[in-house]
């Protein structure tokens, strides 16, 4: 079913339409990153999906150097450390990213409030994650 | 929203009588039920008057994730087992590291309930036998694991993104972070239970002393703050955290007995009264309103302050939940002690620690105490136990007759906070 609104969609959306679709609520508006099938604002069902349009600014960040598991088979770790964190998106809600094309070994070089966008070059098939670079 | 805001009240009070804690640490040869068989019998040398073991008539245990730590599942009825109290009914309860935390409301809510008068609630968490990346991924299942673990969060990277957010917003610097972890580690050399019975200048000098043997280099550290700010000595985690801002992984248990106040004396004369208790949960940091905050942290405090009819100028000191050492600058504010932004000058002129005007984390906290997670919300009422009783030895607070502390327990990166308000009565 691809148009329930769910995680599977959403990755399925970021892999194979390379953008970020989350909802917004026919009722009262509401936008969301993550396709819900509720509306957390005013409880009402009626969601369509709304494409963002990948544009965003950094809010926060961290640099990752004792990371997980699925993270070290990708060859970070102590040495290389990987950038992620929490991006503001133009219409409005935030969302948590990893942050591509930027120095991990240098956090004081990445700077809050830079303009990202949408990061889909280097989509892992078996399981895409979220991320952005610096526009 | 306007639910969460009304004043509630027990239907009758309820106070602890006894305290009890494993020693924390790392154990490789004892299992989350041995821990916490340990636990209960330092609790039962702690009823003044003793009581039958066999008066307990219910349990609950916050217990993160046995599941994935032990592969044990169902974890309650074995507590249940090896303390010889089957069939009366325990109940695990998880909460990411809230876990005892709201294991202590629970059994608060039977004894006011009227349904029961003598009620065991503890936690426990045996994690010491993963390596460190396989217990970060185990922690990290307490984030959003649809959408902020695939975006390589982890739970030092969530807190590490609200101190980078502080050091933003307000005049936060490393240095602040770090005088958290100097000051805990200075309480837990004071606690006997303690994992980290060291301060930071104690572990310094053994850094320095080994190198000697080995007839390496020896660092040229002056201060404590040299030694912290060495990137071999205290490495990064989670840009901006090292090493020395994140609380230990550790195996450990923690247990009370919490009994009606009209029960109360049986057992000693110095009850301490649970006075207020609340609990909330908060939204993943993406989608919070703000990110140098915890609004779960403010919810809970404000039910529990409400409930007690108390406010901050009437706490003594507190255990606050500072898993990293970012996250008791937070708490500190959170809680009203200081304004937003004012944390981290407090703790720079010693306002938190043992002889400061709101002492925090008297016992070391998680990050010297250690961080059994689903022992530690249940870990800082035994503190605030302790120390209203004035038992709590050399690191007992300098204040005279303290009488009001409160215990902050966050579950995962604040979506879930219980504040608990503990009063001795007079």
């Amino acid at each position: 079913m691809a148009d329930e609104f769910n995680s599977s969609a959403f990755y399925n959306k970021l892999r194979e339409e390379k953008k970020l679709v989350g909802v917004r609520c026919k009722d009262c508006g509401h936008l969301s990153p993550e396709p819900r099938p509720m509306c957390p604002e005013c409880h009402g069902s009626n969601m369509e999906w709304h494409p963002f349009s990948g544009k965003a600014k950094l809010s926060t960040f961290t640099c990752i150097s004792i990371v997980p598991v699925k993270m070290a088979a990708k060859g970070y770790g102590r040495d290389n450390p990987y950038c992620t964190g929490i991006v503001a998106l133009e219409e409005g809600p935030s969302i948590s990213a990893m942050i591509n094309g930027v120095d991990g070994t240098n956090p004081q070089g990445i700077k809050t409030g830079m303009d990202l966008v949408l990061d889909v070059d280097d989509l892992d098939e078996e399981s895409p994650a979220l991320a952005f670079k610096p526009a | 929203m306007a639910t969460i805001n009304k004043k509630r009240q027990l239907g009758r009070q309820v106070s602890i009588v006894g305290a009890g804690l494993s020693q924390f640490g790392a154990f490789p040869d004892k299992d989350t039920r041995d821990l916490f068989v340990e636990a209960f019998q330092d609790m039962v040398q702690s009823i003044d008057r003793g009581f039958d073991i066999q008066d307990i008539e219910c349990a609950y245990v916050g217990n993160y994730s046995s599941d994935l730590f032990e592969h044990q599942g169902h974890t309650a009825p074995i507590i249940a087992d090896w303390l010889g109290i089957t069939p009366i009914p325990v109940t695990r309860i998880e909460n990411a590291c809230a876990s005892s935390g709201s294991a202590l409301r629970e059994g608060v809510m039977a004894i006011a309930s009227g349904m029961y008068d003598v009620v065991l609630v503890g936690g426990m968490e045996k994690m010491t036998n993963l390596p460190t990346n396989d217990v970060t991924d185990v922690l990290a299942t307490a984030a959003d694991g649809l959408y902020e673990v695939p975006a390589g969060l982890t739970f030092p990277g969530i807190f590490g993104a609200i101190a980078k957010a502080h050091m933003d917003r307000y005049e936060t610097n490393l240095d602040h972070l770090l005088k958290v972890a100097i000051k805990n580690h200075s309480n837990g050399a004071l606690n006997p239970k303690a994992q980290f019975q060291q301060t930071v200048t104690t572990m310094m000098e053994r850094r320095m002393a080994r190198a000697r043997e080995r007839g390496q280099t020896v660092p040229d550290y002056k201060t404590d703050m040299d030694f912290l700010n060495d990137a071999q000595a205290n490495p990064w985690i989670a840009w901006p955290l090292r090493l020395y801002d994140c609380a230990p992984i550790t195996d450990g248990a923690s247990c009370v007995l919490l009994v009606s106040d009209e029960i109360a004396h049986n057992f000693t004369d110095t009850p301490i009264s649970i006075a207020g208790i609340g609990q909330a949960t908060g939204k993943p940091l993406h989608d919070s309103d703000e990110l140098t905050s915890l609004s779960a942290a403010k919810a809970a405090s404000q039910q529990a302050y409400d409930m007690a009819g108390i406010t901050v100028a009437d706490i003594d000191l507190a255990e606050v939940h500072d898993c990293f050492t970012i996250a008791e600058i937070v708490a500190t504010e959170d809680l009203g002690f200081f304004a937003p932004g004012e944390g981290p000058r407090a703790v720079d002129e010693g306002r938190t620690a043992l002889d400061g005007d709101h002492p925090i984390n008297t016992s070391g906290g998680l990050k010297a105490k250690g961080h059994p997670v689903g022992a530690s919300g249940v870990g800082q009422v035994i503190e605030i136990y302790h120390q209203l009783r004035g038992e709590a030895g050399e690191r007992q607070v300098k204040k005279a007759d303290p009488t009001v502390g409160i215990t902050h327990n966050v579950g995962g990166t604040g979506g879930t906070c219980v504040v608990n308000v503990l009063r001795r009565e007079s």
